[in-house]
């Protein structure tokens, strides 16, 4: 019964986060370009996702007659399912996670891998030459970040000794690894965009060039979870930041656990928000220069010299 | 690299700035006095109607919306028996404003011109004309041209042929 209840209210926060934040982007991009944005909805436009929910229900869910049907429908089943799942490795508190797996990372880093499946069915099966080049350019961005990613996390496994996001979380008692770990930060932060491609990093989407990318053709409710998925991989990767690199639900004690570990995770979704407000859009090849001639080395220099250290203290 | 946070950071410092949105339908945005907006038909200070029914308006119109036809009263002053603009149709240019010879036709800072009705769109004559002189106040077509100013008789100026004698039949 426990059990049940934690599951629930996982699910709950996660796709709750990921459902305000549509509200949530619309109103600090608006701010950050001196506009208010929606305010009309209820108290301070908060009804807005709720209105753009009923408008995704009843707009027609469309299907293309030359689309790969089956595939199709699966791909955004695919994207919701395998972030939802990460979600069941966090530990929003001290005993408040779904099942803390002996290998939390490797099941995060998995399972985005197989997010890329997704987004390359989804643009392949729609059988439109726009949606393909995005998913073709998805796939290629979310391979390059996705070796990184991996070795840029590598330090933190090192210094805690552990694949376990509680037994990384209970390694930073002592101090955040953002200090010993900052190059690794940057490095997993950059990836983690990437990986979520959100923007300036959405060149599978890429409005300008290639209509909606990958989603050109869907409609409906299954757009809507292409959308919903975006942000609940923002919420993803903010929670991941927030837990490996700032100490996930550890704080002063006069906020509860959960509540330190939202903050957190709440202020790096606001910097991906930031960002898109701020950056443009790079080219492809510039994207692909920078993950192999920088972030890369950067990451292999980061595990270097952290095992040096670790080996050295020991 | 460091432009990158500095344009990072100079947005983040819009958080501090004032919105410029003017919440419409509560708060009134400020039109100037010249604003394009509806067309109104005006009044001369004596209180009559300007239009002398020319047609420039109409053919200055570069979507065909003004329809109007001629008549005379009693004292063979021109005046439109009806005068009809088709708002639908209507873009504002403000033509029509520019080829009026007696600033009868005006436009002036109203935009609320929307109707659940397409049919309300079509403004007759008695929607057009207003009680005022609008833009221009204190003028008056009919005292300002064709005033004999007293500097010299018709047919007198340089390159002006005299006038014709309608009486007359020879060449």
């Amino acid at each position: 019964m426990h059990y049940l209840l934690i599951i629930a209210g996982v699910i709950l926060i996660s796709l709750s986060i990921a459902a305000g934040l549509i509200w949530v982007e619309r109103r600090l991009l608006s701010v950050w370009q001196d506009r208010l944005g929606p305010n009309r909805v209820g108290p301070f436009g908060l009804l807005q996702v709720l209105a753009d929910t009923i408008k995704l229900f009843f707009k027609e869910d469309w299907v293309p007659k030359f689309a790969d049907k089956a595939v199709f429908i699966m791909a955004p089943g695919i994207l919701m399912a395998t972030i939802l799942l990460t979600f069941a490795v966090i530990p929003f508190g001290p005993r408040f996670n779904v099942y803390d797996s002996n290998i939390g990372i490797l099941f995060f880093l998995g399972n985005s891998s197989l997010g890329v499946y997704s987004i390359v069915l989804g643009g392949w099966a729609s059988n439109n030459k726009y949606s393909l080049i995005g998913a073709m350019r998805a796939s290629a961005q979310m391979l390059t970040y996705e070796v990184f990613m991996g070795l840029s996390l590598m330090g933190v496994v090192m210094m805690a000794d552990s694949f376990s996001f509680h037994a990384i979380v209970e390694a930073q008692r002592g101090g955040w690894f953002i200090i010993p770990q900052f190059f690794g930060f940057v490095v997993f932060f950059i990836a983690g965009i990437a990986e979520t491609h959100r923007l300036p990093f959405d060149i599978p989407e890429a409005e300008g060039e290639l209509v909606a990318g990958y989603h050109s053709e869907y409609s409906g409710m299954k757009f809507g979870m292409f959308f919903v998925g975006e942000y609940l991989g923002i919420t993803l990767i903010s929670a991941i930041i927030a837990t490996l690199f700032f100490g996930g639900w550890l704080g002063p004690s006069f906020l509860p656990p959960v509540f330190w570990f939202l903050i957190k995770t709440l202020f790096f979704i606001f910097i991906f928000i930031l960002l898109r407000a701020s950056l443009p859009r790079p080219r492809y090849d510039q994207l692909m220069k920078l993950g192999w001639k920088f972030l890369l080395p950067v990451a292999l220099f980061n595990l270097l010299a952290t095992g040096a250290v670790l080996i050295f203290i020991k | 690299m460091i432009s990158i946070l500095r344009t990072i950071w100079l947005t983040f410092l819009h958080i501090f700035h004032k919105s410029e949105t003017i919440e419409y339908p509560e708060e009134k945005p400020y039109l100037p006095p010249r604003y394009r907006g509806r067309i109104v038909l005006t009044r001369d200070n004596e209180g009559k109607e300007r239009c002398v029914a020319c047609n420039l308006c109409a053919a200055a119109c570069p979507v065909d919306c003004i329809s109007l036809e001629a008549t005379e009263d009693e004292d063979g002053r021109r005046y439109p028996s009806f005068f009809r603009i088709n708002f639908s149709r209507c873009i504002f240019c403000g033509f029509c404003e520019e080829a009026c010879p007696t600033y009868a036709i005006q436009l002036i800072p109203d935009f609320e011109l929307a109707e659940y009705d397409r049919q309300n769109m079509v403004y007759e004559k008695e929607h057009l004309l207003i009680n005022g002189e609008g833009k221009y106040h204190d003028y008056n077509f009919y005292r300002n041209a064709g005033v004999d100013m007293g500097v010299k008789e018709k047919g007198e100026g340089d390159n002006e042929e005299k006038p014709v004698d309608l009486n007359d039949l020879m060449p």
